[in-house]
């Protein structure tokens, strides 16, 4: 098990003061710079891995950083604190974006990203709650991070703990059963503490979304099943925050973040072939110098 | 020559007793919750339901969700039965078993009720004798078959306190009681009557049919020693190397296919000694039962009382 950087955490709970502290534009800025931060991490260790999910890395970042520095009650120095916001990602595959987040908030030392994927490195390529401090359950096969989330809701129920559970799904993952089986589960029980945050990026690993199995009419979907939803655009923090802190009703939340896959990088925006793509070097540069901007 | 007629015991329903220890454990620990899948009359969780209302979380039809409801709360300090029949929640929920339980390391007791050929007529699409081939593959899980309500009752109890992934396949064809008040220790074979001419090791339901094979060999003048196998991941690898050398050939019994069960364990530890002994396997050879109760396909498939005894005594040394 890999164990937190004290130095790392410091500075993420000064970030984090001071983001809550700051005007809008101000804090605006503040996350979308560590958004890229994240993105350039994320990149370079791709690149040395010589594997990874580059394009839903690349979607998902500015909703992993408006949680991790805006939003979830987590102490990276004390990650088994019972009363702490639970994160599932769902979309496991996108564990290099969860890693660099992770290392950022100091959960682990930054220097531990240089292993991922090499052999017998805690950093798989999908996460695993045995070795990483922060992971909340292991993820991978599609599908799983929902029903899953689910449980941990219904227990902090049970628990009387005022913690929230949010769990971010990829939005082809939508195409697997289960998460619809728990979705029913989740707007039956009323499951208020929990908000599931979809990756609408429209591409799916082959194709689009829309031109494989349709998910659209997404949020009368979720509806229908008993959720709030609010439908913002995932690469807008301030309208993340607002959407993840929002008052809740009696029921679960979904936010559908409309995103674009290989966010960030030009060559790489909704390309369907960026999906597990490794850059070359020079494509790394590039996508590196175009997010320093 | 033919064995002497002895009377029929009484036999249980392992579901009961499954049921009123969980119960008893619920009154003493609040972090005991059940899980199931609309299976409370199934499961015999209604007077479970009854005296804790909140602590059962039924969700319906939903097999992979139940699981991973189960891992969440497992994974959040609560201690879930996750119950359902046995063919649906390790066949339609294998891959939450393996990631969101096993893999996970979520101390969720996976509760397998109903197993084998116990829906007798309702067919194989309702049997679940892959459930063990199945579950072995997964690292990480437990796999415990009780014999009786005893043992049931103690593995039970086991379950609440070890705080690690387990699968509970929880007997609802009817047994004798064989264990007697033996304590149940995880990863133990027990020998329930010794002899040396030839080792039956049996699991769950086999258990009983092969005390009363031994009693009828016996009188055949053959010395049979009964293991019940009621862990079989991890497996008693040393009570296997002793039946090996003690007696010097093994019977296994179950009713589950062979492909990967018990069978396949004992003979994996057999073939990989110096000096390999002779084995036979008891169970289903990779096929779908026809129509016929549990009793009838028990006999079909050769699992009877009978037929342990004449495998038995057919590699008796």
């Amino acid at each position: 098990m890999l164990v937190a950087d004290p130095r790392t955490a410091a500075a993420w709970r000064r970030l984090r003061q001071e983001i809550a502290d700051a005007g809008p534009e101000r804090r605006r800025e503040l996350l979308r710079e560590r958004a890229n931060q994240s993105r350039t991490t994320d990149l370079r260790m791709i690149g040395r891995a010589g594997l990874g999910h580059v394009g839903g890395d690349l979607s998902v970042l500015d909703i992993l950083t408006t949680l991790f520095f805006g939003v979830l009650r987590v102490d990276p120095e004390k990650p088994d604190w019972a009363d702490r916001d639970r994160f599932v990602l769902s979309k496991g595959h996108t564990a290099g974006a969860l890693y660099a987040t992770l290392a950022a908030c100091g959960f682990f030392a930054t220097g531990e990203l240089d292993t991922f994927a090499a052999p017998l490195s805690a950093l798989n390529g999908h996460p695993n709650r045995v070795k990483v401090p922060g992971v909340e359950t292991n993820t991978g096969p599609l599908g799983h991070g929902l029903p899953v989330s689910v449980g941990m809701a219904v227990a902090g129920r049970l628990a009387g703990s005022s913690r929230h559970v949010y769990v971010v799904l990829g939005d082809g993952e939508l195409q697997e059963g289960s998460n619809w089986e728990a979705a029913m589960t989740a707007g039956h029980r009323r499951l208020a503490n929990l908000t599931a945050v979809v990756d609408r990026n429209r591409l799916q690993q082959g194709a689009r979304t829309e031109e494989t199995n349709r998910l659209d009419p997404l949020d009368d979907k979720f509806r229908a099943f008993g959720w709030d939803v609010q439908v913002v655009d995932g690469h807008d923090h301030l309208a993340l925050l607002d959407a993840f802190t929002a008052p809740r009703g009696e029921r679960p939340t979904c936010v559908i973040a409309n995103t674009v896959k290989g966010r960030g990088v030009s060559f790489m925006e909704d390309r369907v072939e960026w999906h597990h793509k490794v850059p070359t070097a020079a494509q790394l540069e590039s996508a590196v110098a175009e997010l320093a901007r | 020559m033919s064995a002497p007629v002895r009377s029929a015991p009484e036999t249980f329903d392992c579901r009961v007793a499954f049921a009123e220890q969980l119960i008893a454990l619920a009154r003493e620990d609040e972090r005991i919750v059940a899980v199931c899948n609309d299976s409370v009359g199934s499961s015999n969780l209604v007077a479970f339901a009854k005296e804790f209302p909140d602590r059962l979380i039924n969700v319906g039809i939903a097999e992979q969700d139940m699981v991973g409801v189960g891992a969440g709360l497992a994974l959040s300090g609560y201690i879930p039965f996750v119950c359902g029949a046995s063919p649906f929640l390790t066949g339609r929920a294998l891959e939450q078993i393996k990631a969101d339980v096993a893999y996970s390391q979520s101390p969720v007791v996976l509760c397998g009720m109903s197993p084998g050929m116990a829906y007798g007529e309702l067919g194989p699409t309702h049997h679940s004798i892959e459930d063990l081939s199945w579950l072995r593959a997964i690292a990480g899980l437990g796999i415990v078959v009780p014999a009786d309500p005893n043992e049931t009752r103690a593995a039970v109890r086991w379950a609440a306190a070890a705080a690690t992934p387990v699968f509970l396949r929880v007997a609802r064809f009817k047994v004798p009681a064989v264990t007697g008040d033996r304590p149940f220790t995880f990863g133990a074979a027990t020998t329930l009557r010794d002899g040396d001419d030839v080792t039956v090791a049996a699991t769950g339901t086999m258990v009983s049919r092969a005390l009363e094979a031994a009693a009828e060999a016996a009188d055949l003048g053959v010395s049979v020693r009964v293991l019940n196998m009621s862990t079989i991941a991890p497996l008693d690898e040393e009570a296997i190397r002793s039946a090996m050398r003690e007696t010097g050939a093994i019977v296994t019994a179950e009713e589950a296919t062979t492909t990967g069960g018990l069978g396949a364990a004992v003979a994996a530890v057999v073939v990989t000694e110096p000096q390999p002994v002779p084995m036979r396997m008891l169970g289903v050879h990779r096929e779908f039962a026809p129509t016929g109760s549990t009793a009838f396909l028990l006999e079909h498939f050769k699992l009877t009382a009978a037929d342990i005894r004449a495998a038995a005594i057919a590699l008796a040394r």
